[in-house]
């Protein structure tokens, strides 16, 4: 299924390269195939789409490639290092220093202000941009002393992108990153997004069930029942302000 | 409702490392509330049986030798009931290889074995024989001390003559509980004890056939005790009577109702610091609840349960918890209350200790308990309640939080993300905080406490045994007798150094009130008895006036300058106004000081002498045992190392038990306190910590971050526990202050630091369980769902 029209226009160097990954959960008595057998390529300075439907195993590819959880079976390598047997010592040091991450619910720290949440991870990292920078990467120069509790849904996601971007990160992973948003809060999330991967280049996978957002990707990854379905290349990216949903 | 009861054990299961700490909380404060109200039950039980069924004397009157025909007289007296003239006389005991000074009262026993009054248990063998002047009975301590079994013998010198006793039984009596000589400061087994012979024997020995220097009766119950008292002092002045008392002023009986006294005081000091702080946590514990299932209260008010479903669902849950606590406590604490009335019945003794709890006490601890508890969670549960379905099913918006106080001085530029967190997470919560840190500090005020009575006891011993007191035996005469007794104590081998003194009973009046002790007339130099003012510093006595210890001078109302009436009650009875001249530290008896020239003028009497304190040299004390056994002239002699000893021992294992206990509770608070709070923190914060993790950040840099905030707490509560336990100390020092000792408000820095280390344990053995926890956060998990 995955044929020529599959590889990126421009590629870069790998970054990620996914061989044969299962994951198995044990629920109670009933095993879960979250994933069946994928392979796969991520590039430098790419955005990347992932779309499927609920159970399709596109979040537990996202946690296994960031770090957060541990495949059953196949190989995972992040720049030619193999992640799949790392110890959980080494997981944590790949996710403070190479990888930033943007969840569907920002999982911001609420006692923490905007500038602060982004400084939780620039006093941790090893070659960050401050986190004023960070923030105006997003577009919240004005809001930089604001708590969580004061700031709405989508600046909330806007901070939690320029706290994943502001390390530095050599890969950025998003999880449903307008899910909680209305289109038109969602649109200035995704124009943030698409900001950071146009100027520091940093490859971006998205995941979302919505398919109109696949328009802004470089590459689309259809994912379905754990297996890799289809891998499209768009001749002509969109930008984020011509998407509709 | 059947499904609502099985997500209400569930629920419980959850939450199961809280519900034991909360538990744990509620034993203690159950058991020691259990513990101290049956104790002093039982015992106030065991003595009342004791008292009424071996006829307890409620009047006793000591004289010199009077005719029975008196009897009768007393016996008219309007509201004396029933009268019972005795022989009694202290002895000097003469114990093969014992060569300590050891004094016993030597009382009669009717001649059909039968006393009126203060009746015998007898525990083992039989009543003396009547007739024979070698048998006598003797108490139980006593022959415990010494391993004595009926059968066994021991010599005394009963009037002067040596005479070898046989035990032939071994008894208690009402009339002493607890055996204290009249001078000592403590109780002391080993060297005095209690003799009873038949009134015949007695009587002949003495020389007081028809005759007795000793009477007990008692009052029928509409009767005028300071009338009867009054009236029989009447009738026995000119036999050389020396004052009658009543009840209330008998040894025994009085220190049993001090000790009554503090385990009132004990029982409502700490089982209520225990129910508050249980009442706290369920508090906490339920509010953290209701507050994480909003969504589902919501959904069941949706379906149709009202307000008052819901709450009492939560109301089931509060008295779950406490029920267990319940249960645990009133094991426990009956389980502690017959061990402490063991320890009791080894200093107070009676036949049997009755152990009773009175279902009222029961009763009583589970409403005390439950009520509180509902009452600390009734806010909670009004929430709960209260709230409308669509609201409650909504996601709470994010916690509102503000820059700290603390970083607006400007510290907070140098300060961590992590450690901003913290500062915040405290300031947004002051009265959860607030009242963490008073949990936390009054399980550091707990331990204070033990500890504090140990600090006095040492402090006591020192200042009345060390500083004051340091003669290394007191040697007492029969009677006042001539001064040139002290040359002949002086000759003995082995004495260094003597001094005399003079002990005169006397009441003192000022104003409408009045106290009956004694003045200790001592020499104006004295090197042996030394006065300590208030400071502790040695001040030197006044060659006129009278000296008063504190405690006294605060009770009569008189200060330094004051005139005080003092009536002799020995002697000829003099009644002298005698100006105060100072008031005088003394932590144990009550006293009047004078020179000891001034007193005897004031007595009209000559150079007259009670006894002599002396300094000794250790290798001749043998030797001078066998001197005063020998010398008809000594009554007794006071070893100073006895006393410390024997006031260390009584003290120590009543106060160990107390220390275990205490410290037990203070574990089991700072337990509950501070592995409650980490819990909640950690199951409000997991997903902000989780996140953090996500974000790259270590275990133990987030675990900085939840026990960061523990440790900060517990910090800011030890000082604040060593106030708390301050001013808890200097209350029970208030509350148990009596005549018969004051407690000083001395807490040694070993105790504070004993106090902060129990708490840090504590502290840090529920940090590291929350930190296990922490350890195995899922992740992935945390971040899908939206709390």
């Amino acid at each position: 299924m995955i044929g020529k029209e599959g590889e990126p226009n421009n590629p870069g160097e790998v970054v990620f390269q996914v061989r044969d990954l299962t994951k198995i959960y044990a629920m109670g008595e009933v095993e879960v195939h979250a994933l069946r057998g994928v392979n796969l390529e991520l590039y430098s300075g790419e955005l990347v789409v992932l779309l499927g439907p609920s159970g399709s195993g596109k979040s537990t590819l996202l946690n296994i490639l960031g770090g957060l959880d541990t495949a059953t079976g196949g190989d995972v390598t992040y720049r030619g290092k193999t992640l799949t047997n790392a110890d959980e010592r080494e997981l944590t040091e790949y996710r403070r220093f190479h990888v930033g991450f943007v969840f569907q619910f920002y999982n911001l720290i609420p006692s923490l202000t905007a500038r602060e949440n982004v400084a939780v991870v620039t006093e941790i990292a090893q070659n960050p941009m401050t986190p004023e920078e960070a923030l105006q990467l997003v577009g919240l120069t004005e809001r930089l002393d604001h708590f969580p509790a004061q700031l709405s849904g989508g600046e909330q996601q806007r901070v939690a992108i320029a706290r994943a971007i502001s390390k530095n990160p050599e890969v950025l992973l998003c999880d449903e990153p307008t899910g909680a948003l209305d289109s038109k809060t969602g649109i200035v999330v995704l124009e943030a997004l698409d900001r950071i991967n146009r100027e520091l280049g940093t490859a971006t996978a998205i995941i979302t069930h919505n398919a109109d957002i696949a328009g802004m990707a470089d590459r689309v990854i259809h994912l379905s029942n754990g297996r890799i379905t289809d891998i499209k290349a768009n001749a002509v990216k969109k930008s984020p302000g011509e998407l509709q949903w | 409702m059947k499904a609502l009861n099985r997500k209400l054990w569930r629920d419980l299961w959850r939450m199961k490392g809280q519900v034991f700490a909360i538990t744990l909380v509620v034993v203690s404060g159950v058991a020691t509330f259990i513990m101290f109200i049956s104790t002093m039950d039982s015992i106030s039980l065991t003595r009342n049986r004791f008292y009424r069924d071996y006829h307890f004397a409620d009047v006793f009157v000591n004289l010199k030798r009077a005719p029975e025909s008196l009897k009768e007289k007393i016996q008219n007296v309007p509201g004396v009931h029933q009268v019972e003239t005795r022989v009694s006389a202290y002895v000097k005991l003469d114990i093969k290889g014992f060569p300590e000074p050891v004094t016993a009262r030597i009382i009669s026993v009717p001649d059909d074995g039968k006393p009126l009054l203060n009746r015998l248990y007898i525990r083992k063998g039989r009543l003396a024989d009547p007739a024979k002047d070698n048998e006598v009975v003797i108490n139980e301590s006593f022959a415990q001390a010494h391993g004595f079994d009926p059968g066994d013998r021991f010599a005394a010198i009963i009037h002067g003559k040596w005479k070898e006793l046989t035990i032939t039984g071994i008894a208690l009596s009402p009339e002493f509980v607890l055996i204290m000589r009249p001078e000592a400061m403590s109780p002391d087994f080993k060297h005095y004890g209690i003799l009873w012979m038949g009134r015949k024997a007695l009587g002949k020995s003495y020389e007081m056939d028809g005759a007795f220097n000793d009477v007990v009766l008692t009052l029928y119950p509409e009767a005028n005790v300071s009338d009867v008292l009054a009236g029989i002092d009447h009738i026995v002045e000119r036999y050389g009577g020396f004052g009658a008392y009543a009840r209330k002023d008998q040894i025994s009986h009085r220190l049993l109702n001090e000790e009554f006294r503090q385990l009132q005081r004990s029982s409502e000091i700490f089982p209520t610091i225990f129910i508050c702080v249980a009442a706290f946590l369920l508090n906490v514990v339920m509010s953290r609840t209701i507050n994480t299932q909003r969504e589902q209260i919501a959904a069941l008010k949706a379906f149709g349960y009202t307000n008052l479903d819901v709450g009492i669902h939560y109301a089931k849950l509060v008295v779950l918890i406490i029920s267990a606590g319940l249960a645990g406590g009133i094991a426990a604490g009956v389980w502690f209350g017959k061990m402490l009335g063991g320890i009791y019945m080894e200093v107070y003794r009676f036949p049997h200790l009755l152990y009773t709890l009175h279902p009222g006490v029961i009763v009583a601890a589970v409403l005390i308990s439950i009520v509180s508890a509902l009452v600390g969670t009734l806010h909670s549960l009004w929430r709960a309640a209260k709230q409308p379905p669509a609201e409650a099913m909504r996601p709470e918006p994010p916690a509102q939080y503000r820059v700290t106080l603390i970083e607006k001085t400007g510290i907070g530029r140098w300060l961590s993300q992590p450690s901003r967190i913290i500062a915040r997470n405290v300031e947004r919560k002051p009265v959860r905080t607030f009242l963490s840190i008073i949990g936390i500090a009054v399980a550091c005020a707990t331990m204070i406490s033990s500890g504090f009575f140990k600090d006095a006891v040492a402090f006591m011993v020192n200042v009345q045994f060390v500083r004051s007191q340091k003669e290394d035996m007191k040697v007492a005469f029969t009677e006042p007798t001539s001064r040139r007794a002290l040359y002949e104590l002086k000759e003995l081998p082995g004495v260094h150094h003597a001094e005399i003194f003079r002990t005169v009973p006397a009441r003192f009046k000022f104003g409408n009130r009045s106290y009956k002790t004694a003045i200790n007339g001592i020499e104006p130099e004295s090197r042996l008895h030394l006065l300590l003012d208030t400071d502790l510093n040695a001040i030197s006595l006044p060659s006129s006036g009278i000296v008063l210890n504190d405690y006294l001078g605060k009770f009569l109302g008189v200060q330094a300058g004051d005139l005080l009436m003092v009536e002799a009650l020995e002697g000829s009875k003099p009644v002298r106004q005698v100006p105060v001249v100072a008031l005088v530290k003394l932590y144990l008896g009550v006293m009047g000081y004078m020179d000891v020239t001034a007193l005897n003028r004031l007595m009209g009497e000559g150079d007259a002498i009670s006894g002599a304190y002396l300094v000794t040299d250790p290798l001749y004390s043998g030797k001078l045992y066998r001197n005063f056994i020998n010398m008809p002239r000594v009554s007794g002699t006071v070893l100073r190392r006895n006393e410390i000893r024997n006031f260390h021992d009584v003290q120590a294992k009543g106060m160990l038990f107390f220390t275990f206990i205490a410290t037990l509770m203070a574990c089991s608070i700072a337990f509950g306190v501070v592995y409650n709070s980490a819990r909640i923190a950690l199951s409000e914060r997991s997903r902000e910590l989780s996140s953090l993790r996500v974000l790259g950040y270590t275990r133990g840099e987030i675990s900085y971050i939840l026990l960061g905030e523990l440790g900060l707490i517990t910090l800011i509560a030890i000082p604040l526990g060593f106030l708390i336990g301050y001013w808890l100390c200097a209350y029970i020092a208030q509350a148990l202050a009596s005549d018969l000792f004051r407690v000083p408000l001395v807490i040694e820095t070993k105790t504070y630091a004993l106090a902060a280390s129990v708490v840090l344990a504590s502290a840090a053995v529920s940090g590291l369980i929350v930190r296990h926890k922490l350890d195995h956060l899922d992740l992935v998990e945390v971040l899908k769902t939206r709390e």
